[in-house]
């Protein structure tokens, strides 16, 4: 058995139901906040938006970008592990043959295409030498074609910044680094 | 020739005022103020050079992209019948702002009948609305015509009846008379006279121009655009002008009778240049602030429902329209012309119109439509749910 009482039935006196009082009431609601934000935007929780912009979560994951050796270079060592665990497809890496033996591998080219890309962040996590990031706590701009999303290695390069992390697992203080 | 001049200018001004100045700013405003009433921002994009001054801008870009759109029609349309409707319901607004003493000097046409001119006109503006409806060969237009005609069948006796008040108070229609009678102290205004008057009259004239909470003929959640559905382009922006224009114009009558016209309290008008210029600002002040508490009721309530309207119209307003028609003429006839005595007793019968109103609501509030208490009705819910 289900009790139910009747809160706010047919209980409007007739002052209510003339709608005078009750409409009075809501237009000092409705003038309160017309002049709350005018005279102070008191309430006004829209933003004007290019302008004035609410910062993203710290762990949002916006773009790319490709981090530097000490010396500019790209860290990034053509391992193809972000390529092959990318659910979208959107990472190509071509890869070259380095001049220095101890890094062996490099990206000749390495391009994500941002139209393809779900931002899940697995690239980031397959990394095994912090190589890629997703920390520009941005968003891709408007493009007027497709192809602007293609986004190649110097781009994502300019993105990026050095990289403290320790790379290859070869440490600094065993003559090598 | 002179006069001709001199009507042509009138005309010019006129207009000018109406339709280049408070018609476009009322679309700025109303979209702007809701934004304010509802915590948000509203427009302010469009720009020239750069400069943006709170979106006012925004109707320049809205004229002429309205002006640039296709007009787009339907197949199985009226042609004749189509075409006609924006017009009718635009020159019936337009046309009685003739009438409309915006100052001693700034009248275009001081009518014998002005009050009965208007009155006449501007229900000639529900044709637009039905034949629109009915033209557009749209089932939605339809009804929402049909729902145009009724609101306006209703609420229009009501609103003639409101003025009547006023009318007897001031003995005079003609529009420029009507301000003259209120001249002097600030109590010889109508709203100080018929202040019962007054708020019916408001409400009946927002019934009138089909704006919201009446916007039933629109009703956008239910029958998509209502009546004018089927218009785009300046085709449409003549319906969308012709209601911010009757807005205007109900608010300018309230001004006329029930705010003094452009009489300045206290104040008497013995032809100075300086009261001419002041007189037509405090007309177009008062205007405003009607057309301005019209907007705010519009973002305040919500629509009603179409057998709300029509227990509103027939079962509230018309009552007690006529009851303070009675008790006016009673007042006037039984009490000296222009005394102290007739003010009071003027407000008193008021008061009485609005208690008898309210006891009768109250004594009908026992009682639904079908007959049933609402006693026995929720005993009867209660049991329902109990078991």
């Amino acid at each position: 058995m289900i009790r139910v009482r009747e809160k706010y039935g047919d209980r409007m006196t007739a002052l209510e139901s003339s709608y005078l009082t009750e409409t009075l009431k809501g237009l000092s609601i409705t003038l309160r906040h017309f002049l709350e934000n005018t005279l102070t935007r008191k309430n006004t929780v829209t933003l004007n938006y290019p302008e004035e912009k609410k910062p993203y979560p710290e762990r949002f994951r916006g773009l790319h970008r490709l981090m530097k050796r000490d010396d500019g270079q790209v860290r990034c060592v053509a391992c193809m592990c972000c390529a092959t665990v990318c659910p979208a497809h959107c990472i190509k890496i071509e890869a070259g043959e380095h001049d220095d033996h101890r890094i062996e591998k490099f990206p000749i080219e390495f391009s994500i295409d941002w139209l393809r890309c779900v931002y899940c962040g697995l690239c980031v996590d397959a990394c095994p030498c912090d190589a890629i990031r997703m920390d520009t706590g941005e968003h891709p701009k408007p493009q007027i074609d497709r192809n602007g999303f293609l986004t190649t290695k110097i781009d994502l390069m300019k993105l990026g910044g050095p990289s403290v992390a320790v790379q290859g697992g070869v440490r600094p203080d065993n003559g090598e680094g | 020739m002179e006069l001709l001049l001199i009507s042509t200018l009138k005309v010019i001004l006129v207009f000018a005022i109406v339709l280049g100045a408070l018609s476009p700013l009322a679309g700025w405003a109303e979209r702007r103020q809701s934004a304010m009433i509802q915590d948000r921002v509203g427009p302010n994009r469009a720009s020239i050079g750069g400069f943006r001054a709170w979106g006012l801008f925004h109707p320049i870009a809205d004229v002429i992209k309205l002006m640039t759109k296709e007009d787009f029609v339907p197949a199985t349309r009226n042609r004749y019948l189509h075409t006609a409707a924006p017009m009718i319901a635009f020159w019936s607004a337009v046309v009685t702002f003739a009438v409309i003493p915006f100052g001693p000097w700034l009248q275009i046409a001081n009518l014998d009948i002005g009050v009965l001119f208007i009155f006449g006109i501007a229900s000639l503006g529900v044709y637009g609305a039905t034949i629109a409806g009915w033209a557009s060969n749209n089932k939605y237009s339809l009804l929402g015509a049909l729902r145009a005609s009724a609101m306006m069948l209703s609420y229009e006796v009501t609103l003639g009846l409101t003025v009547v008040g006023v009318l007897i108070c001031f003995s005079t229609v003609g529009a420029q008379e009507l301000v003259v009678a209120q001249a002097g102290p600030i109590w010889n205004w109508g709203i100080f006279k018929q202040p019962v008057a007054f708020v019916l009259f408001f409400v009946a004239a927002m019934a009138a121009t089909k704006r919201a909470p009446f916007d039933l003929p629109e009703g956008e959640s239910e029958i998509v655009a209502g009546y004018f559905l089927e218009y785009s382009g300046m085709k449409f922006v003549m319906f969308y002008m012709g209601e911010y224009i009757e807005m205007f114009l109900w608010s300018a009558l309230a001004t006329v009778l029930f705010f003094g016209g452009w009489q300045i309290p206290w104040v008497p008008f013995e032809g100075q240049t300086w009261y001419e210029f002041a007189g037509v600002a405090k007309f177009l002040a008062v205007l405003v602030a009607i057309a301005f508490l019209q907007m705010t009721v519009r973002w305040t309530l919500p629509r009603f429902r179409y057998d709300q309207v029509m227990d509103l119209g027939w079962k509230m307003l018309l009552p007690a329209s006529i009851g303070n028609v009675v008790v006016t003429a009673v007042v006037i006839i039984a009490t000296p012309a222009g005394g102290v005595l007739q003010r009071v007793a003027l407000l008193v019968g008021n008061a009485v119109v609005v208690l008898v109103a309210l006891a009768v609501a109250a004594a009908m509030k026992g009682e639904n439509k079908i007959g049933v208490t609402t006693e026995a009705l929720r005993t009867q819910r209660s049991e329902e749910a109990v078991h």
